[in-house]
Order: structure tokens, then C-alpha cells, then sequence
């Protein structure tokens, strides 16, 4: 008990950039929680009758899952391919992919009208089976639990708990498969969702292969978040992270720029393939057109470009900036079928409140700070104590 | 197929009657415009009454407050007016789309809304391609809006009200294979009046709101963009290839997991 009181306790310096930005866009988002639970969602958001979902559901969760994509990519890579050399960012991916799941699946509790009844097609208060929401419900309760027995070695590491992390990490293997195989299917059931707004969504974003273009792009976007993320918190943890891991952390980089150039070109060719079988030229020379090719070509080519050229040339930088560019296109391109695309030729447009930011705002944030805590307490960045390599 | 004994594979359950959908049928040539079907709703639900007037060239919506209206178009043949409320489609978007079956399709074809299953996700709005389920934004405890053909009316056996007040007879309540009849008669009795085409007959699957007017339907400003196949069938490839991958990627992930697990063993070999 006494531990665990000793490590609730903030580690490290109170007064830094991060914090003095972050705390008060909490405080803020949570005073318009309260608002929004009082006096309903139209109280802080601009959603209409037409546009029923926004920002919560296209950034929060459609866009957030998305990103939380590395930790079945890497665990595949790990655990399936046995490519061990990827092994140190196993933990800190699938703690991140849990934390994201967590918390824009959290959002969504804010998103729904009625959230106690949430747990109605759990208990089997209707069983919508014909529902991909249905699917995309269970799989992200069961994916969650999955990454957190992916996780779980590093939670018995850090209690002192032996025995736990004996029988935890005989647990992995199975969660990961089981995870992946959900991954496979909610990455696209995500994209699923929007197959009945047939007539809603611009042709350019719409075609029944909405499901397929979500998941090969998860591959990349899962994998650039990896590379941003593994560069900040590289930075930031640095004091954790040992001599040799850092060294190493460049050779990881280099090996995910040449996955993520593989995924985009497989993607980017299944757009093509995609355009030229719905017959959309006409759309081209208009507006939203000129949006298009600008997704296409400066989201997806140039970043895949970038990442074929920095790996063969061993530039570190270069990754880095094309996987910014890539996350900049997975969310213009999740935004483009959930958002501006949705209802593009209504008279008027569905555009977020400064509320609905700030509250986005306040659940990235909440998650950096539970998982910069989880990350100064738990063996996650540093080695695992010693103990546990006295296996034999 | 009935060499493999199809007569008793195809046999029909016999304890049970079936039931026909009921439909409601629109003439928008015998409309007058006169709203007693908004004022018969609002006072059928306990609904506040409606505030505003039809006008040609103003278009009122269907909102939280509100399950029906009718509007004024000026067409080719003169000021039509067009009623407009939930379609009750025979396999609607919004219950195939709805994960607690809050939206539900019931035998007898209203589609209505279960308020104690409702979740609020609002995916039934997002899905409907008639854009009918409406929800109170501005409500702790929020509730979805639509015409539910007045179903429990239905159940005590009697009439929708808006079907009952109806001084012009431009509703007509009955089953839906009944109603595509007549209104097939009515446009062959008097081809010069009609246009000839039953919005609803088709239209997302088949509707059971049907719709005779006399001037093309994009005139009226309906959704001519609507496909004719039904929306559920859209997510169907998708959620048929669930349980394919549920079972068969798991084996193949594991036989991928052994396959490279001997072959490192034998690079680590290799190496010592």
C-alpha cells in the first residue's frame, strides 16, 4: 500500500511548458463536460440534424484509432515474423495503442446521447448483429482487454510480482493473435460504418472500398505515429533509456520507413485503382477535386516518396518529417470521409465549435499525462528489473 | 434443387399466419395543403403544435418537435404539395445500422424507435438516406424523433392519425401490396394526371410510404439519388467476411509465427 501511495505522487518538475499549456485546457475541457452532460451535446457542439457526427467521432475515435494502429503492426512484426529487433518498442507501442483505445473510445461517451445505455449490446439489450457499430463496439472492448495482457508483464514487473509475470507473459502470444485478427477487422469495420451514407459522402471519398483503404492505411499511420512518438518520447525519457537503445532507436527508425514506404505504395495504388473504376474524372477540375489531389499526391506520394529516399540514404530527419506529412494525410484523409466530405454540397457547413476542440484537446492531453506517469514508474522505456532474466 | 428432398426443405412454417407490411399511400394530386395531418400528429404524440405555414419556396423540415410537415413546390403543372415524414422502408438503413436494435423494423412494417435501448449513437441518422430520425440536441436525456406510423395506435386497430384526419383523402392506409395496386389503377385511369412512377415502390428496397404525384419527384425536391437496392445490402460483403477472417486468420498468423520461429532458431544456430 505504502508503494503504491509513494508513486501516486508526481515525479519531476511542476512548472514546465507542457504542463502550463496543458492544465488549464483540461480544467476547460472539463467544466465543458459538465455543460455538456447538464444541458445536451448541442449545448457545446455545432452538430446538426444533417451531420450528426463531427469532430469527436472523425478526429477522437475514427482518427485516433487509426493511429493507435502501430501496436498490431509492431506486435506482428515481433511476435509473428519474430523480427526481435524491433523488440524494445514493443512495450511503449502497445502501451500507447492501449492509452489511445482507452481514451477516444472514452470520447465517445461523451459523443453518445444516452451513455448509460452503452452497455446494451453487451448484455444483449439488442443484439444489433446487423450493425458494424455492433462490431466495432465488442471489438474495441476486446482489443482493450487484449493489449492490456499485452501489457501486463510490465504492470507485475513493476508490483515485484514473479509468478505474475511468468503466467502474463505466457498469455502474450495469444492476445496478440487475437488482437491482430480484431485489428484487421474494426480498422476497416471503422471505414464500414460510412458505407450506408452512400449518397451523403463526395464520390471521391466514397466507393464500397472504404473498409480496404482503412486498413492498409492504419499499417502506415500506426507505424508513422510510432516513429513521431518514438522520437519525442526518446527526447523527453531520455534518462531512461540506455546507451545502447538509443543507438539502436536509428536502425528502428530506418527499418519502419522502409515498411511504411511498402504500405503507402500498396495504398496509394489502391486509390488509383480505386478512382479509375468509380469514373469520377469530372469531380477532378472542381473544388473539392483540387483537395483530392492534394491528399493524394502531398499525403501519400511526397511522404512516400520521402520514405523510400531517407531510408535509402539513412536520413533520419527526412523520415521524420515524412512521417508528420503521413499523419497530416491520414488526418485530412479521415476528416475528408467523415467530415468535409460528409454533406459537401450542403448549403451549410458543419464546422466545430471552439468547445469541441478544447474537449479534443483535453483528452489528447489527459492521455500524455497518463502515460508520462505510467512511463516514469513502469518498465516500459528502461530495461525490465533484474530478476526477471534469471528465468533458468 | 429437388432431388436433395426441397419440397419439405422449402416448406413453410405452418403454426403462423403471415403477416402483409401495412403502407400508407400519398396522392399529392388530391392534397390541399391544409396541415391537419402536422396538427393530428403533434396532438397524437403530445407534440407542441406546428407554428408555421407551408409557403412555395420555403422548405420545412422534420425536426425534434415534429414528425411530419408538408410543403408547397411550384412545378410545371402548378403548386404541388408534398407531405413528408419517416419512409418506413422495408429494410431500413437505421435498423440494420442500430446496435441495440432500438430502431426496429416491426412485423407489421412501422418502423419504430425503443427508447430504453437507445444508446444515442445517432448511426441511424447518419445512415437513413431519407434523413427522417431527428434527436434533441438540447436534452440531458435526449430522445429520437420519427414517425412511427402510429404504431400503437396501429395495435388498438386503429388508423394513423394523420391518415385519419385527412379531409381530402390523400392518405390512404392499408397493406402495401394493396396500395401499389391502387395506386397502379390510379395512374392507369388517368394517365394524364399522373406521372407515372410510385415513389416508394423501389426506392431504397421498397418503402412502405408510397408516393403518386403529377410531375417527375425531383420537381417535389425528393432524393432521386437514392439507389433502388436496399441500404443494409451495402455493409453486407463487408459483414460476411467477418467470420471468414475470424476463423482463418488466427491459423494463418500462427502458422506464420511457427514457420519464422524455426527459421530463426536456425540463424541463431548458424551464428554460434
Amino acid at each position: 500500500m505504502k508503494f503504491l501511495l509513494g508513486e501516486l505522487k508526481p515525479k519531476g518538475k511542476m512548472f514546465t511548458w507542457f504542463n502550463v499549456i496543458s492544465i488549464p485546457i483540461m480544467l476547460l475541457g472539463l467544466v465543458l463536460i459538465v455543460i455538456r452532460f447538464w444541458k445536451g451535446i448541442g449545448s457545446i457542439t455545432n452538430l446538426t440534424q444533417e451531420v450528426p457526427w463531427g469532430l469527436w467521432i472523425g478526429f477522437d475515435v475514427v482518427t485516433g484509432v487509426a493511429f493507435a494502429g502501430g501496436a498490431y503492426v509492431i506486435t506482428f512484426m515481433v511476435y509473428i515474423l519474430n523480427m526481435k529487433s524491433y523488440h524494445s518498442i514493443v512495450r511503449v507501442t502497445v502501451l500507447n495503442g492501449f492509452l489511445a483505445y482507452v481514451f477516444y473510445a472514452g470520447a465517445l461517451l461523451l459523443d453518445l446521447g444516452r451513455p448509460w445505455n452503452v452497455i446494451n449490446p453487451i448484455i444483449g439489450n439488442g443484439f444489433g448483429t446487423s450493425s458494424v457499430l455492433f462490431l466495432v463496439a465488442w471489438h474495441f472492448l476486446l482489443y482493450m482487454i487484449a493489449e492490456l495482457i499485452e501489457f501486463s508483464p510490465a504492470i507485475a514487473e513493476w508490483l515485484g510480482a514473479k509468478r505474475a509475470v511468468k503466467i502474463l507473459s505466457g498469455m502474450t502470444l495469444a492476445a496478440v493473435i487475437f488482437g491482430i485478427t480484431l485489428s484487421t477487422l474494426h480498422q476497416s469495420g471503422l471505414g464500414a460504418l460510412y458505407l450506408m451514407a452512400k449518397e451523403k459522402i463526395h464520390p471521391l471519398w466514397y466507393s464500397e472500398f472504404i473498409p480496404i483503404l482503412f486498413f492498409v492505411s492504419s499499417i502506415f499511420a500506426g507505424l508513422s505515429m510510432v516513429i513521431f512518438e518514438g522520437s519525442i518520447t526518446n527526447k523527453v525519457f531520455s534518462d531512461q533509456i540506455s546507451e545502447e537503445r538509443h543507438k539502436d532507436h536509428n536502425r528502428i527508425l530506418r527499418g519502419l520507413s522502409k515498411i511504411c514506404a511498402g504500405a503507402m505504395f500498396a495504398y496509394f495504388f489502391l486509390q488509383i485503382l480505386v478512382f479509375v473504376h468509380s469514373k469520377n474524372w469530372a469531380y477532378l477540375s472542381t473544388k473539392m477535386g483540387y483537395w483530392y489531389l492534394t491528399e493524394m499526391l502531398g499525403f501519400v506520394l511526397l511522404p512516400m516518396l520521402l520514405f523510400y529516399y531517407s531510408y535509402k540514404r539513412n536520413h533520419i530527419l527526412l523520415i521524420k518529417l515524412a512521417a508528420v506529412l503521413t499523419m497530416l494525410g491520414i488526418i485530412i484523409n479521415r476528416l475528408n470521409v467523415t467530415v468535409i466530405g460528409f454533406r459537401w454540397d450542403a448549403a451549410v457547413h458543419y464546422i466545430p465549435s471552439w468547445m469541441e476542440i478544447v474537449v479534443t484537446m483535453a483528452v489528447i492531453f489527459t492521455e500524455i499525462w497518463i502515460f508520462r506517469w505510467v512511463v516514469n514508474r513502469l518498465p516500459v522505456l528502461r530495461e525490465s528489473p533484474l530478476w526477471t532474466h534469471q528465468k533458468h | 434443387m429437388s432431388f436433395l428432398g426441397g419440397s419439405k426443405l422449402n416448406a413453410k412454417p405452418a403454426a403462423k399466419d403471415p403477416v402483409e407490411f401495412k403502407a400508407i399511400l400519398y396522392d399529392s394530386t388530391r392534397c390541399v395543403g391544409c396541415q391537419s395531418c402536422e396538427f393530428s400528429c403533434a396532438e397524437a404524440h403530445g407534440l407542441p403544435e406546428p407554428e408555421d405555414y407551408l409557403e412555395v419556396g420555403k422548405v420545412r423540415k422534420t425536426n425534434e418537435n415534429c414528425r411530419t410537415v408538408v410543403n408547397a413546390y411550384e412545378t410545371s403543372k402548378g403548386e404541388v404539395y408534398v407531405k413528408r415524414q419517416c419512409m418506413h422502408c422495408n429494410q431500413p438503413a437505421c435498423a440494420s445500422a442500430c446496435l441495440t436494435q432500438a430502431m426496429h423494423k416491426t412485423e407489421e412494417g412501422p418502423v419504430i424507435w425503443r427508447g430504453d435501448k437507445c444508446m444515442g449513437c445517432r448511426y441511424c441518422m447518419v445512415s437513413c438516406p431519407f434523413d427522417v430520425p431527428k434527436f434533441e440536441y438540447h436534452s440531458a436525456n435526449p430522445k429520437i424523433n420519427k414517425c412511427t406510423m402510429c404504431f400503437e395506435r396501429l395495435q388498438e386497430g386503429k388508423l394513423p392519425a394523420c391518415v385519419e384526419n385527412c379531409p381530402a383523402e390523400a392518405l390512404v392506409f392499408g397493406t402495401r401490396r394493396e396500395l401499389i395496386a391502387e395506386a397502379r389503377r390510379r395512374i392507369a385511369e388517368n394517365p394524364d394526371v399522373y406521372y407515372d412512377h410510385i415513389y416508394g415502390e423501389t426506392e431504397a428496397g421498397g418503402t412502405s410510404f408510397l408516393y403518386l404525384s403529377p410531375v417527375p419527384f425531383e420537381e417535389l425536391g425528393f432524393n432521386t439519388k437514392v439507389q433502388n437496392s436496399s441500404y443494409p445490402e451495402l455493409t453486407k460483403g463487408f459483414l460476411y467476411s467477418v467470420p471468414s477472417i475470424f476463423v482463418l486468420w488466427p491459423m494463418i498468423l500462427l502458422g506464420i509465427q511457427d514457420a519464422t520461429k524455426k527459421l530463426n532458431h536456425k540463424k541463431t544456430d548458424d551464428h554460434e
